[in-house]
């Protein structure tokens, strides 16, 4: 199962490679991870998206809380969150096809940033599920080429009563 | 004031506590060893960096304080890798202090560079690439503190050579606050009133100690536990000391190589304490088949042990000690059903030439000396843990997690610096003692009174006995084909060299050498045939062991 965990961590030189290092000496998988500085600039904030089961997961979560730098481990998964991704993708485009692209680009509120003589670029933020759902439909027209952010999430905020 | 930034770490280091510093000097340590030299501070040269490590590793398993090792860039600091793994596995409170190149010349592979915060990450509980001079005095206090409290571990500090030429007012720095790091030292309330409940009910108690009762300090909470309850002791070998041997209730030490009337409580039992241990595979061999019938309770002060390896019914993060203060308040108020205590197997030890014998005589004629015993790694250290009777914690140094043979030579010079008063012993075997031999020319230049006892069978026994086992005797690459002659060797380090080749010296020899006052090497040939018995082998339930071979 993939869960998404949300790591505080002092913006220290080296932070980033103790955190990656103890994924990969323990044997944990890295799905993809975000980071970057927040509100508080002496403070970083990992998003990482892990594969496995519970008790993998509770060994992520103590360990990386040994770490000197982690300040504070969220689970996330099973929270109420927006999680947003970004896409680009490269996607081949005539004349004949160039329309049609655009059209459904549209229906998913993705935007065309570059335009070649042979293909163009598009730009989509969205969850995972969004950001799926546009590169199958992209498939048709040929893709070149893709690059894709990992997942930044934030939990929602309380809703009133 | 201005200072240097050698004089600042220098002042900070006595800031901390620090009286000896076991190190190796280099070019990238200039300033610091130039600081050093009028400080004050006592300065052990060792003969390369891990004996360094590794004496200052025994210098804190003797003393229970923070052990401090120093070397230069490049190939000082990776000489101490193994000692600072070796410490790491084994949970000892060192700082370790490395040269480094100058900022301005990091990253361009200059002579002597190495990174060694990256390949240390894994190894140390934390470690510091000093990026300012302002920065020294902190990093230095929050590195004592990381390494003594909470789970203990070394940490390294690595200091560019200009940041240690560079200048700035020191500032000393009193008191450690990490926002991200504070430890938990007392027990949820919750579990600790279940753990409570479940031990005031048990039939048949079991309590491991492990190696955190001794980093807790915590053998009379233990001690009054177990009275309380009637309850039977066993040790992880990192926990040898924390309960004495020769009380009743002392079964011995369990696991692998364990005692079977130990391992046998633990499979039988109902409830098992375990205390400041992490069920190691060398202590539980198979999780599935571990103390079956047992509700087992788990203290320890790091979270991530628990679980890990054994689920535990009740688990309690926190301090040893503190943990049992209030366990033992609890109980006091309960209504204790008194374990049934399982009696402890008698002393079987066959008279000769073998180390469990001369072992016990070796006891007997130390009788109460106040005694620290190092040991190496290999067969020589399992018969150790398991015939030499330990009464105290901090007398029992050994390479318990990582199994570092050479650790034991320099964890004696560490030990004996830390307590001059005490006889030291360091028990190896001839393929430990050839790692880190070189170590004798501390031991000379110091003019410590070690004694050395070498077994010597020409062999790397423990390995040969694995092959043994699973390679159905077929011996490879474990025998040495030459002798070396130990005596010359002593004869050149101005060690007393003492030789036991019959039944009849033992006695003699080692009445000698322990009271000779002076450094003395005592060579005992022992037969390569010998195992170390019994020995639960891999897949089997500790309590399923190979008891003649």
């Amino acid at each position: 199962m993939k869960h998404k965990l949300a790591v505080l961590v002092e913006n220290n030189p080296g932070v980033l490679a103790k955190v990656s290092g103890l994924f990969s000496r323990r044997g944990y998988n890295i799905d993809s991870l975000v980071v970057s500085d927040t509100e508080d600039k002496s403070v970083s904030r990992m998003t990482i998206v892990v594969d496995g089961d519970a008790k993998t997961l509770e060994q992520v979560t103590k360990q990386l809380h040994k770490l000197v730098d982690v300040i504070k481990v969220n689970d996330l998964t099973n929270d109420e969150i927006v999680s947003r991704q970004l896409l680009l993708v490269r996607v081949a485009a005539d004349h004949d096809t160039r329309g049609e692209i655009i059209q459904l680009m549209d229906i998913f509120r993705a935007r065309i940033i570059d335009i070649g003589r042979r293909s163009l670029i598009v730009e989509a933020t969205g969850d995972e599920d969004k950001i799926e759902a546009i590169i199958k439909s992209l498939q048709p027209f040929g893709v070149q080429e893709i690059v894709k952010t990992g997942i930044s999430a934030m939990v929602r905020s309380p809703k009133e009563k | 004031m201005q200072q240097q930034g050698a004089q600042i770490l220098i002042n900070a280091l006595k800031d901390a506590g620090v009286t000896t510093i076991f190190g190796y000097p280099g070019g990238a340590v200039l300033e610091i060893y130039d600081q050093l030299k009028n400080s004050g501070i006592k300065h052990i040269l060792v003969r390369n960096e891990q004996g360094g490590v590794h004496a200052a590793s025994g210098y804190a398993r003797a003393l229970g304080k923070v052990g401090v090792a120093l070397a230069t860039s490049g190939p000082g600091a990776t000489n101490l890798v193994t000692g600072i793994a070796t410490a790491h596995m084994d949970s000892i409170p060192l700082v370790v202090i490395t040269g480094q190149v100058p900022r301005s010349m990091i990253g361009t592979d200059a002579f002597q560079e190495i990174d060694i915060t990256g390949i240390t990450l894994p190894i140390t509980k934390h470690n510091y690439l000093v990026q300012r001079v302002e920065d020294l005095s902190r990093i230095v206090a929050e590195a004592f503190h990381i390494a003594q409290t909470g789970r203990p571990g070394p940490v390294l500090i690595d200091i560019p050579r200009d940041v240690a030429q560079g200048y700035c007012e020191y500032i000393p720095v009193t008191n450690v606050e990490l926002r991200s790091y504070k430890p938990t030292l007392y027990g949820h309330s919750g579990m600790l009133k279940k753990a409570v409940k479940v031990i005031a009910q048990a039939q048949k108690l079991v309590v491991v100690t492990g190696g955190g009762v001794i980093s807790a300090n915590a053998e009379k909470e233990v001690y009054q536990l177990v009275k309380m309850k009637n309850a039977s002791v066993v040790s992880t070998m990192m926990g040898l000391g924390a309960f004495p041997e020769q009380d009743d209730h002392f079964l011995g030490m369990m696991g692998t190589y364990g005692n079977l009337a130990a391992n046998q409580a633990v499979q039988d039992c109902d409830c098992l304490l375990a205390l400041g241990m992490r069920f190691d595979d060398r202590v539980i061999n198979v999780p599935e088949k571990f103390a079956p019938h047992a509700q087992i309770i788990h203290v320890d002060i790091d979270p991530a042990e628990i679980g890990k390896n054994v689920e535990a019914h009740i688990p309690i993060v926190g301090d040893v000690k503190n943990v049992l203060i209030e366990l033992n308040e609890g109980l006091q108020k309960e209504r204790l059903v008194p374990s049934q205590n399982y009696p402890k197997a008698p002393t079987n030890v066959a008279e000769g030439l073998n180390v469990p014998y001369v072992l016990h005589e070796l006891q007997k004629l130390i009788g109460q000396k106040e005694t620290i015993i190092t040991t190496d790694v290999g067969q020589h250290q399992v018969w150790t843990a398991n015939h030499y009777g330990f009464n105290q914690a901090r007398t029992f140094i050994s390479s318990g997690g990582l199994g570092t043979m050479g650790y034991g030579i320099p964890a004696a010079v560490g030990a004996q610096i830390a307590c001059p008063d005490k006889l030291v012993i360091a028990v190896t075997g001839d393929g430990s003692f050839q790692m880190c031999m070189q170590e004798l020319g501390t031991i000379m230049e110091q003019d410590l009174p070690i004694k050395i006892l070498l077994f010597n069978n020409q062999t790397l026994g423990m390995v040969r006995q694995l092959q043994y086992h699973y390679c159905d005797g077929r011996y490879s690459g474990v025998h040495f084909q030459k002798t070396v002659d130990f005596m010359l060797l002593a004869k050149a380090y101005g060690a007393k060299g003492y030789q036991i080749k019959t039944k009849e010296d033992i006695t003699p020899v080692l009445s000698e050498a322990l009271n000779n006052g002076c450094f003395s090497l005592i060579e005992c040939a022992i037969d390569s045939n010998e195992l170390c018995l019994p020995i639960a082998l891999g897949g089997k339930s500790i309590d399923d062991m190979v008891i003649v071979g």
